[in-house]
């Protein structure tokens, strides 16, 4: 398929549809409101599948938590107060293993905050974000090609480990228009995962619950949620390395702090200086490996975030260590530039003594 | 010798928890008597809130989905919309339906989903221990208005089958109570009914239950039954509250 121009909202909403994504809960908040609209006017009109403009965040999270009983594959974005919302939820549907693909295109904060792109979600989408012991698969796209990839992959992922996998993005990604090429057509018939409950036909009756009154049949699900984490965690991480071979210096950055991190990186190797970056695309399961692989390398690493520092804390406890990390934040929604993040990158190779 | 009566077939061979002389296991007999005389036990998915109903997927013999409190009419909307074919029912109580969950079941019955609502009217939490709930009565004593609810402080007892009565979407709303044998008879009327309307296509109907809960009301069994009569029932008025599919009950 030829490329085509669009929002990252808008990929993100195709690549749901072409996903077999069945059935679409949300609920307006910028800014990701274009994917609801997206799926209002698009999803809608497909045989079998539902949209519902939902009266809450809570609604419209429950309401995926429903279709995914049934085996359907279930949708719903939001952004950041949102999504503190749908924490409940999320958190039911972690013990139920219950699929779901849960979009957040994070905006600045705390409280109602600022609408504009921010990274101060990390924390909540890595450590599970509701109450109890469990973890969602966290993908952090940094462009809307990989937007739409990353969609196809949660919904595959979800279905494969029977998790909540949130999609984190951010209000820059998913209001920016780039080409996109979709690499799968929208199947006929919304796919339905065996097992859902759909009625007892033909089969005892079934029932999916997280409460028992039992601490020891809670602890042996907790245990089994445990063992598929630690599955998740030795198969399913991803990152990218962006001239890491040489470097001295190396930025940690995820989603659309490591597009503007990249800007920096290749002015500061036009200038000699050597500097790469280390981009994890899973935020859960972080690729600690993969990072810590680095430090045999690297000594220096500044972690560079759209906040006040979360990654930091997986950066260092990747590194167990093994190397020496600066940061360097912008919170609230402000969005730094690429010569803003050079200035720091120079400042920090001076200053370490990387410069010979 | 002809057997004429026995448990229904949806309905599992188990002891119920339920206190004695609570209205959940008259209620959760009822249900499965409607789906058996409905045969619909192989696509009827419930879904049943935290509280002391939690453990009903220990006795309805249909699948179940255990779903946060309130959010019933959330996720049934989920299902029902998902699986079309499916009957769906809820079985909410009066903390959950009137209101942790107010806003998911108003909006579900507002979009008139195609689901059934059961929603038990105890006036009472029952399961954390008699705190007031929405629909307490006036100076009902409980551990959470302990010198009696107060109109004042705690406002009056809320009539959710009436507000949700208002909403073009809701098909049938009626209140019923499983107090004494006529009553416990009307109250399956109400109830087949209700599930008849979804296998109609007719949107969402409501049936509230009055249902004694003697251990906080702190009543023998039989002195809760006429409390419903006598104290229950007059705030919260027994009958159809809203009829529009046009059909009188199914037997
Ligand atoms: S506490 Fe009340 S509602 Fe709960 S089982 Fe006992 S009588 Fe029934």
């Amino acid at each position: 398929m030829a490329k085509v121009l669009m929002t990252g909202n808008a990929a993100i909403a195709e690549a749901a549809i072409r996903a077999g994504c069945q059935c679409y809960f949300g609920y307006p908040i910028t800014p990701q409101t274009e994917l609801t609209e997206y799926m209002a006017a698009n999803l809608s009109r497909r045989p079998g599948c539902t949209f519902i403009q939902a009266e809450s965040e809570i609604a419209a999270i429950n309401m995926v938590l429903g279709a995914s009983v049934t085996g359907a594959r279930a949708m719903t974005s939001s952004s950041s107060p949102g999504m503190s919302l749908k924490q409940e939820a999320i958190s039911y549907m972690a013990a139920s293993q219950l699929p779901a693909v849960i979009v957040n295109m994070s905006r600045g904060g705390p409280g109602l905050g600022s609408i504009a792109a921010a990274q101060s979600d990390y924390f909540q989408s890595t450590r599970g974000g509701g109450h109890g012991d469990y973890r969602t698969i966290v993908l952090a796209p940094s462009s809307v090609q990989e937007l739409a990839d990353e969609t196809h992959t949660a919904f595959d992922l979800a279905d494969k480990y029977s998790i909540p996998v949130i999609l984190l993005g951010d209000g820059m990604l998913g209001q920016m228009m780039e080409p996109v090429e979709f690499k799968h057509e929208a199947p006929a018939v919304p796919p339905v995962r065996p097992g859902g409950l759909r009625g007892a036909t033909g089969r005892p009756s079934r029932f999916i619950r997280s409460f028992t009154s039992n601490p020891a049949e809670l602890e042996e699900l907790n245990w089994s949620l445990y063992r598929r984490y630690q599955q998740i965690q030795e198969k399913e991480t991803s990152c990218e390395k962006f001239m890491t071979d040489d470097a001295q210096l190396i930025v940690t950055a995820f989603g659309i702090a490591a597009r503007i991190a990249r800007g920096a990186i290749t002015n500061a190797r036009a200038l000699g200086m050597k500097v790469g970056m280390f981009r994890p695309v899973t935020l859960w399961p972080f690729p600690k490996d993969q990072l810590k692989e680095l430090s045999k390398t690297a000594k220096y690493f500044l972690d560079f975030e759209m906040n006040m520092g979360q990654m930091i804390d997986d950066v260092k406890l990747s590194l167990e260590g093994s190397g020496d990390v600066t940061f360097y934040g912008r919170p609230g929604g402000v969005i730094p530039t690429s010569s803003e993040v050079l200035r720091v990158i120079t400042r920090l190779y001076y200053q370490k003594g990387l410069n010979g | 010798m002809e057997k004429i009566f026995t448990r229904p077939k949806s309905l599992k061979n188990a002891v119920f928890h339920y206190c004695p002389g609570c209205g959940h296991s008259i209620v959760h007999r009822l249900i499965c008597e409607i789906i058996d005389e409905l045969n619909i036990q192989d696509k009827t998915i419930g879904v049943p809130p935290p509280g002391c109903s939690v453990f009903a997927y220990y006795y309805f013999d249909v699948d179940m989905i255990e779903c946060p409190h309130g959010r019933g009419g959330a996720v049934a909307t989920g299902i029902k919309r998902a699986a079309p074919d499916s009957v769906v029912f809820t079985y909410q109580g009066d903390g959950d339906l009137a209101a942790i969950g107010t806003a998911e079941t108003l909006h579900a019955a507002n979009r008139g989903e195609n689901i059934t609502a059961v929603f038990i009217n105890n006036a009472v939490y029952g399961m954390t221990g008699g705190q007031m709930a929405p629909t307490t009565m006036l100076g009902m004593k409980t551990t959470t208005s302990p010198y009696g609810r107060d109109p004042e402080f705690d406002g009056h007892p809320i009539k959710m089958s009436e507000i949700i009565g208002q909403v073009e979407g809701a098909c049938y709303v009626e209140r019923v109570a499983v107090n004494t044998p006529a009553n416990i008879r009307r109250a399956k009327r109400a109830l087949k009914k209700a599930f008849q309307n979804q296998l109609d296509g007719k949107g969402y109907s409501l049936v509230e239950i009055l249902s004694p809960c003697p251990t906080n009301w702190k009543m023998s069994p039989v002195d809760s039954w006429k409390w419903v009569d006598d104290v229950m029932s007059k705030k919260f008025p027994l009958g159809t509250i809203k009829d529009t599919t046009g059909k009188t009950h199914a037997d």
